[in-house]
């Protein structure tokens, strides 16, 4: 069986697109970084579902119920039509499938999201900050209106008072920078296309490391940021048995980034990257544009049908 | 989105926000109650009348407490959650999976290679 390739083309497309971005990612200064991962993410899974769907869809527009409702010829479609009905079937069937998996993912993060917060909110804070009484040493940022650094005692105790700024610091950028944001919008793309899960988790370190070079501009020391986070690393890891989900980029490449000199924005990668988002759009256009004639034609096809008999 | 959003004046003035946190982290490191002059030397760029009137908002909110010890003031922040704050950070942190995703963490774990790596970070810097 003959296939076009434009048809199938953004698939591929967008498949390239997931697996390059993350090299790309790597190469770029953090705040590029996280963007990068974020456009990458949203255009190569809106590839993907819409392509599906276009696949689909002139199936869909033959089976009678459907084509009852839209001025356009079966048989012309069925005629025309490139892409066989046991493949435009499982395609829809695809999509179904990713439809529910982005609603259980919005869900569940939408009520982690508010669970967090109601946990937090009863904490009293000072300026931004709500520490807890406890000696293990954690801290991490909540998002809420506004959003809260929250600070255990323990891990101030362990930190000097210029780490304790770095640390603040770091925080109050991922709350500044709407970072929850990011790593919402680089989870729900994943659960719509597997392909993009190190796409997700290169986003969620350049969004890391966009914090702790902020961090490093606020206490105008980047070794500081780095001591502060090795630190504090080595000292909750000790502190703890039990393995928790990591969510914090790794950390030995952060601090060993914050050590050497900052990533300078390199134009190949930045073209390279660009050029690959242009490639997905463009294919993605052709093909729609493609399937758009076709129905064209038995809208067309369907109109002087329609008129013949009258006459 | 936004993601320019930055507010923050480079001329070293901070919002006042700002500075009440780092005077409240600054009480919890000390690990005791201490005088506003200990205060001060963990948070140098805020004048002395400022931490006052920030150490005295701190009591008005009940987060810390004030009690004259010889002839000045001392400080200590208060715990008044009898541990129900740490018993929920605990739910949060444990639970892996999204709720302890949407939390934008400090560090996140280690595995023993990146400890080893830490460590030698650590002290191939000299200034540690």
């Amino acid at each position: 069986m003959f296939w076009p390739v434009p048809m199938y083309l953004p698939l591929l497309v967008s498949a390239v697109l997931a697996l390059g971005a993350p090299w790309a990612g790597r190469r770029m200064p953090p705040r590029a970084g996280a963007w990068a991962m974020v456009c990458a993410a949203v255009v190569a899974a809106g590839t993907w579902v819409t392509e599906l769907a276009i696949l689909a869809f002139t199936a869909v527009g033959q089976v009678p119920l459907v084509a009852a409702q839209g001025p356009w010829s079966v048989s012309v479609l069925a005629a025309e039509d490139p892409v066989s009905r046991m493949v435009a079937a499982v395609c829809a069937g695809v999509v179904l499938a990713l439809i529910v998996s982005l609603t259980v993912a919005s869900w569940r993060r939408g009520r982690a999201l508010v669970d967090a917060w109601r946990e937090c909110r009863h904490i009293a804070a000072g300026g931004d900050l709500a520490v807890v009484d406890d000696p293990v040493p954690a801290a991490f940022a909540v998002l809420g209106l506004p959003g809260r650094v929250v600070v255990s005692s323990g891990m101030l105790r362990l930190l000097a008072g210029p780490e304790q700024g770095a640390l603040l610091a770091h925080e109050r950028a991922h709350l500044r920078h709407r970072h929850h944001l990011f790593s919402l919008v680089l989870h729900l793309m994943a659960a719509l296309n597997p392909l993009l899960r190190p796409v997700e988790r290169a986003g969620a370190f350049a969004v890391e490391r966009w914090a702790d070079e902020e961090a490093g501009a606020a206490v105008a020391d980047r070794p500081l940021v780095a001591r502060a986070i090795a630190r504090a690393a080595l000292a909750s890891s000790r502190a703890r048995q039990a393995a928790l989900a990591a969510t914090g980029g790794p950390v030995p490449q952060r601090v060993q980034a914050l050590l050497a000199p900052p990533v300078r924005r390199r134009g190949g990668v930045m073209a390279a990257f660009a050029v690959l988002m242009a490639a997905c759009c463009v294919s993605l256009a052709v093909t729609a544009h493609d399937r758009e004639r076709l129905f064209e034609a038995a809208m067309h096809a369907h109109a002087v049908g329609a008129q013949l008999p009258t006459r | 989105m936004t993601g320019g959003k930055d507010g923050r004046g480079e001329g070293g003035r901070r919002a006042r926000g700002e500075l009440e946190s780092e005077v409240l982290a600054a009480l919890w490191a000390a690990g005791g109650p201490v005088t506003a002059t200990v205060v001060q030397e963990q948070v140098p760029d805020a004048a002395y009348t400022t931490l006052l009137t920030i150490l005295t908002r701190l009591c008005d909110k009940g987060l810390v407490t004030r009690q004259r010890e010889g002839r000045s003031h001392v400080y200590a922040p208060v715990d008044d959650q009898a541990g129900h704050a740490a018993a929920g950070m605990h739910s949060l942190l444990e639970e892996g999976g999204d709720r302890a995703a949407v939390l934008a963490r400090f560090v996140s774990e280690l595995s023993v290679e990146d400890e080893q790596l830490l460590e030698q970070l650590l002290h191939g810097d000299s200034s540690v």
